[in-house]
């Protein structure tokens, strides 16, 4: 379907399948059967300006919008969603410096950010912080001109991989929601480490590890906004960040729903191509659906991002349940086409249906997204 | 230092055909692409100004179509692209050729390096560099793999040799053709693609580049190609079958009797 991009939009569409078709397909399966981080196609997407992508240009970015964002995120995740959310996790880590960050903080990091010198990694789930992010039990005290930290983050993406870390810590336990700041960790900062790799179902290559700070001190200007934001800081976050999981998504359906056409096509059985057999044929037409479904409101909720970006929560919030509710959809019915050998390791649908999964979980799970939604409709109509 | 880097775009040997009459290149409907040794050229130049600064010109000649790989060579970094078209350059030889690219290359002023790649994969004559070097009287170094360092007098590389490398230093200005270990091709960048879709390239014509009629084409090519046809099968075929052990014993067996062993 023709969504009349750009030209500079098809530029960055046509850059971004390249370098997924050339560089991230044929090694995903290295990098997914070693769990290594793909570091050469990180730096090579930074090299070719993805992640000045995301930064403003005011701080040596290319200032891209969300419709930028997502096309170029799309392309790399139809090659692969654990390279693609390697790379992606830098702009989540960055968000919050972006959103809230002051002049000072964003002169230090975003133009090393944008070279990609510094990845980034956000840091808000703990073991019983998740969904509920009330739950938060790291700990910011000032301390003359440092803030202290104390706690553990849990399944950080790019932990150990990151150079700074945009950390939510407690710094007022009695002030409920406005009790919580956004800090600035950096990898080297006394009191900081990263625990071991966690062994994961899909994308497997992303390092996802526990931060653990014990008395970890930094100075007092890494607090991003004033005292007591960051939670709204962490909200605006998430809502920009929600249609880059989105378009992963869309990305990981089409990619699953090439594998299983062009497998229908070749595979005969009862002397035809299966592709001929209405039971297929509906399959694929539902995966095709449903697809280009996922498409279609990713594109027009980036496109109203872009122009209203004060009014994002409800529509970024719908884009990632459609689309990763498609991709599981989708993955586990491509699987389902190569039946046998989709089941197989050699064919790349199974890895599909494993990657697929996180989709629906991470970044709020869209359970919490159909909360958000449906939050904002109670608004609505009680206007 | 001002480097110049000499590419040219042929089909896409993933997508080559032999026009069945004449046996030479069909190129109509075959995707045109950069040579893939000047692609690695290309990356040198672009790498070489990283790392110790200067600015590079990327030139090509061919016809109007070929502005799609000199964009492309901006994209990649390189700074300033020309073109050299006209169709009295048309059947030039690598002589006519060398001539041709010389004069153009003499019209950017001064250079320091020139890069090439090794051979160009539609034609596979490996000529042009080295006699590009001859006109413009520099040293030249062909099948360079690696590049060491350069200073704004020398430039200390590796040659490719068959049973090794040498270790060569050359005096610039000097032309170095390049083979496919000197480094790993980038990609585009956004920002390059959005400098290319700007950028204007010139196109030099015979007059802008000064060039003398006699020399160039057709009439300035003293190569006459007679004939061309594919080489005839020789000798048989004989497929062994059989374990490793086997297969080894037989082939000693043929060597033998063939008195090749």
């Amino acid at each position: 379907m023709d969504h009349f991009l750009s030209e500079d939009q098809q530029a960055i569409v046509d850059l971004a399948k390249q370098i997924s078709r050339e560089m991230v397909i044929p090694k995903r399966v290295h990098y997914d059967e070693t769990e290594e981080y793909p570091l050469d196609i990180v730096e090579t997407l930074a090299k070719s300006d993805f992640f000045a992508l995301f930064v403003p240009e005011e701080y040596g970015g290319l200032g891209g919008g969300c419709y930028d964002i997502v096309l170029a995120l799309e392309q790399i995740g139809y090659g692969c969603v654990g390279i693609a959310t390697a790379y992606a996790a830098s702009a989540l880590g960055a968000y919050p410096i972006i959103i809230g960050g002051s002049e000072e903080l964003k002169q230090k990091y975003l133009p090393k950010v944008a070279t990609g010198e510094l990845r980034a990694a956000f840091g808000l789930t703990e073991s019983n912080a998740g969904s509920d992010a009330g739950g938060i039990q790291t700990t910011a005290v000032l301390d003359g001109d440092e803030w202290v930290l104390n706690g553990t983050k849990q399944w950080i993406t790019n932990g150990g991989q990151a150079h700074i870390y945009t950390i939510i810590a407690i710094t007022d336990p009695h002030k409920g929601a406005r009790g919580a700041s956004m800090f600035i960790v950096e990898a080297d900062d006394p009191g900081f480490s990263c625990g071991p790799k966690e062994k994961k179902m899909g994308i497997r290559c992303s390092a996802t590890t526990e931060l653990i700070m014990k008395d970890c001190r930094i100075p007092k200007d890494r607090l991003v906004g004033r005292r007591g934001t960051g939670f709204i800081t962490v909200m605006k976050t998430l809502d920009k960040s929600r249609p880059g999981i989105a378009s992963l998504g869309v990305g990981l359906a089409q990619a699953a729903l090439d594998e299983a056409a062009s497998y229908a096509k070749v595979r005969h059985q009862f002397g035809k191509p299966i592709i001929a057999f209405q039971a297929v044929q509906h399959m694929l037409a539902d995966m095709a659906i449903e697809t280009e479904s996922a498409r279609t409101l990713l594109y027009a909720a980036a496109r109203h991002i872009d122009a209203h970006p004060k009014d994002m929560s409800k529509v970024s919030a719908m884009c990632k349940v459609k689309a990763t509710d498609v991709a599981m959809k989708v993955a586990i019915d491509a699987v389902q086409v190569l039946a046998g050998y989709g089941f197989m390791r050699e064919y790349p649908v199974e890895k599909m249906m494993r990657d697929a999964k996180i989709l629906q979980i991470y970044e709020g799970t869209n359970q919490i997204q159909r909360n958000v939604i449906g939050q904002e409709l109670n608004k609505e109509y009680t206007k | 230092m001002n480097i110049v880097v000499c590419i040219k775009q042929v089909p896409d040997a993933k997508d080559v055909r032999l026009d069945p009459e004449t046996n030479t290149l069909s190129r109509d409907g075959v995707k045109s692409v950069i040579n893939p040794y000047d692609r690695h050229a290309m990356e040198e130049g672009v790498r070489l100004k990283e790392e110790f600064g200067g600015r590079v010109t990327v030139v090509s000649m061919g016809p109007p179509q070929a502005k799609a790989i000199l964009q492309e060579a901006i994209s990649c970094g390189a700074d300033d692209a020309i073109l050299v078209s006209d169709r009295a350059f048309a059947g030039s030889d690598t002589l006519a050729t060398t001539y041709t690219l010389s004069q153009a290359i003499k019209k950017t002023g001064g250079v320091d390096l020139v890069l090439c790649g090794k051979q160009a994969t539609d034609g596979d004559t490996a000529q042009v560099g080295p006699g590009l070097a001859v006109r413009l009287d520099m040293a030249y170094v062909t099948c360079v793999k690696k590049i060491n360092t350069v200073t704004d007098k020398v430039v200390v590389l590796e040659r490719m040799m068959d049973d090794g490398y040498d270790e060569v230093e050359v005096d610039l200005p000097a032309l170095l053709t390049v083979v496919k270990e000197v480094n790993t091709p980038r990609f585009p960048s956004i920002r390059g693609l959005r400098k290319a879709r700007a950028y204007d390239i010139p196109s030099y014509t015979a007059a802008d580049i000064g060039a003398d009629p006699a020399q160039l084409g057709l009439g300035g090519s003293p190569t006459q190609v007679v004939r061309v046809w594919p080489p005839e099968p020789k000798g048989n075929r004989t497929m062994l079958e059989g374990s490793v052990d086997e297969i080894a014993e037989k082939l000693a067996e043929i060597f033998h009797e063939s008195s090749i062993g």
